[in-house]
């Protein structure tokens, strides 16, 4: 393994087993929250010892380690062929290691080949700034979540959502009521309104890289992401369904321009096993600072 | 908190309700998707598993051998629960299941199964992958392993106090019909 390919185990490892700052706080928060002795602050509590035991035993937070997502921000003249090549190599490593669970299956004969590797896994998407640094952002993003995420066309006439905010707060709405603890909630929603089917869920995904306790530079978007959590708190479906204080720890929305005939509002839905770190990286590969965690 | 160990009995279930915080101990196996297919197919358990009296867990751990070549526990929460809908009450009526521990509810044919043949399901918290796996003391056997893959296999579990919630009971209660009713009303306020 060369040092590209160790930062980038280590960065799998830490995602995997390690909860960023800003999303322990907010479970921390949430724990305040819900009555004491109620089903819902038991959960709350196994949750927060579980991110506690993961971290010293140095294993998965889930057992459902996720796709594993890479954002890469590069350099012009960075090689992203090398660098997809080190990033397979050190999912496979991670794997053999126990970070991540052979979790990657061929879709037809139903055969894992238990690397985690293949078609599509890992997802690796580059993007090229005008900035000597190269940053690497990851998230595990679990399957049961992801099964509850939804995108709505609108106008959608059953839930009365036009095409504006009042509109997407709506839809928004519906799916933390449809996705109830399916989710493994408290959960966080990441929301793109606009783009197309294919762009609208990509950017969902790509807002659980913003922190929790950012602001929405859009002040319009900025309140509504705060609305959409206190009202779903409001709402009594709980950690995990259970009933109680804190259905969602957070909401991110952002937005792409999309065609007259369009108009999708694309909902990805993150479990409280929020898996997301980050590095920079020197010139060499090693890691040079965390982005999420101390 | 209610104790509970396997086998359990038909009357411990029966008296158990929605809400009611448990813990389980003794012999529990993993079973989900290729394993519900299976058994509804027509398929057999295989020699040495019994799920009469028994608590079937959704579950796809994470397993590593140790030192010694002891299969190992490293991570083991609940799977999402919904997707054996279509076998649950078959494999609940053909093998006698008392409990089934996942996550996220089960639907009408499940809850009926339970009223039926006495049988509940068991809410653990959903990724609570540490906490669970180490309640789980020893990973005897595994079944099925070449067949499935390792999430998807049959693995015996030796648990203590495994904790989990009654969210579906044997008198055809269900907690997630409760809280969809209720959070339904209350979001159409705000609506
Ligand atoms: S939804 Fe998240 S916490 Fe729940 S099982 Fe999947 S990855 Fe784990």
């Amino acid at each position: 393994m060369n040092a590209l390919q160790d930062s980038l185990l280590e960065l799998i490892r830490r995602t995997s087993t390690e909860i960023p700052d800003d999303v322990h706080q907010a479970i921390l928060d949430s724990l305040e929250r819900e009555k004491q002795g109620t089903i819902a602050a038991n959960a709350m509590k196994i949750i927060e010892q579980n991110i506690a035991l993961a971290k010293n035993k140095s294993q998965p937070i889930c057992q459902d380690t996720g796709s594993i997502i890479f954002y890469v921000d590069c350099p012009v003249g960075f090689d992203q062929m090398n660098f997809e090549q080190a990033a397979r190599e050190a999912v496979k490593a991670a794997t053999k290691k126990g970070y991540l669970r052979q979790n990657s299956v061929d879709s037809i004969t139903g055969k894992n080949d238990g690397t985690n590797v293949g078609p599509g896994a890992p997802i690796v998407h580059c993007h090229q700034h005008a900035s000597p640094e190269v940053s690497v952002r990851l998230v595990l993003k679990g399957g049961g979540c992801e099964n509850v995420g939804a995108q709505y066309s609108l106008p959608n006439e059953k839930l009365k959502a036009n095409r504006d905010l009042d509109g997407c707060r709506k839809v928004i709405l519906d799916a933390v009521l449809q996705a109830q603890g399916k989710g493994c909630g408290p959960g966080i929603l990441g929301v793109c309104i606009g783009g197309d089917r294919a762009t609208g869920y990509e950017y969902s995904k790509q807002q659980f890289l913003r922190k929790l306790d950012d602001t929405n530079p859009n002040p319009e978007l900025d309140k509504l992401e705060r609305d959409i959590v206190a009202t779903a708190n409001k709402l009594g479906i709980g950690p995990m369904g259970f009933g109680g204080q804190t259905t969602l720890l957070g909401a991110k929305i952002g937005v792409l321009n999309r065609l007259p005939a369009s108009y999708f509002v694309s909902i990805s839905y993150m479990c409280w096993a929020y898996r997301r770190q980050g590095v920079t990286l020197e010139a060499t590969g090693k890691v040079q600072k965390w982005l999420y965690s101390t | 908190m209610i104790d509970l160990s396997t086998p359990v009995s038909e009357a411990a279930v029966r008296a158990l309700k929605v809400g009611d915080e448990v813990t389980i101990s003794g012999t529990i196996f993993t079973g989900r998707d290729a394993v519900h297919k299976y058994l509804h197919e027509g398929g057999q358990l295989p020699p040495g598993v019994s799920f009469r009296g028994g608590v079937l867990y959704h579950c796809g751990p994470v397993i590593i051998k140790d030192e010694q070549g002891n299969w190992k526990c490293v991570a083991a929460g609940p799977t999402t629960s919904i997707r054996e809908e279509p076998y649950q009450w078959q494999v609940i009526r053909d093998f006698g299941l008392r409990g089934v521990i996942g996550k996220g509810g089960m639907g009408e044919r499940t809850v009926e199964a339970c009223k039926h043949h006495g049988c509940v399901y068991l809410h653990a918290v959903g990724g609570a992958a540490q906490v669970l796996a180490d309640c789980i003391k020893r990973v005897p056997n595994v079944y099925f392993m070449e067949q499935f893959g390792a999430p998807e296999a049959i693995w015996e579990f030796q648990v203590v106090s495994f904790p989990a919630v009654v969210t579906i009971d044997a008198a055809g209660n269900s907690l997630h019909k409760e809280v969809l009713a209720a959070s339904q009303a209350e979001l159409a306020k705000y609506v």
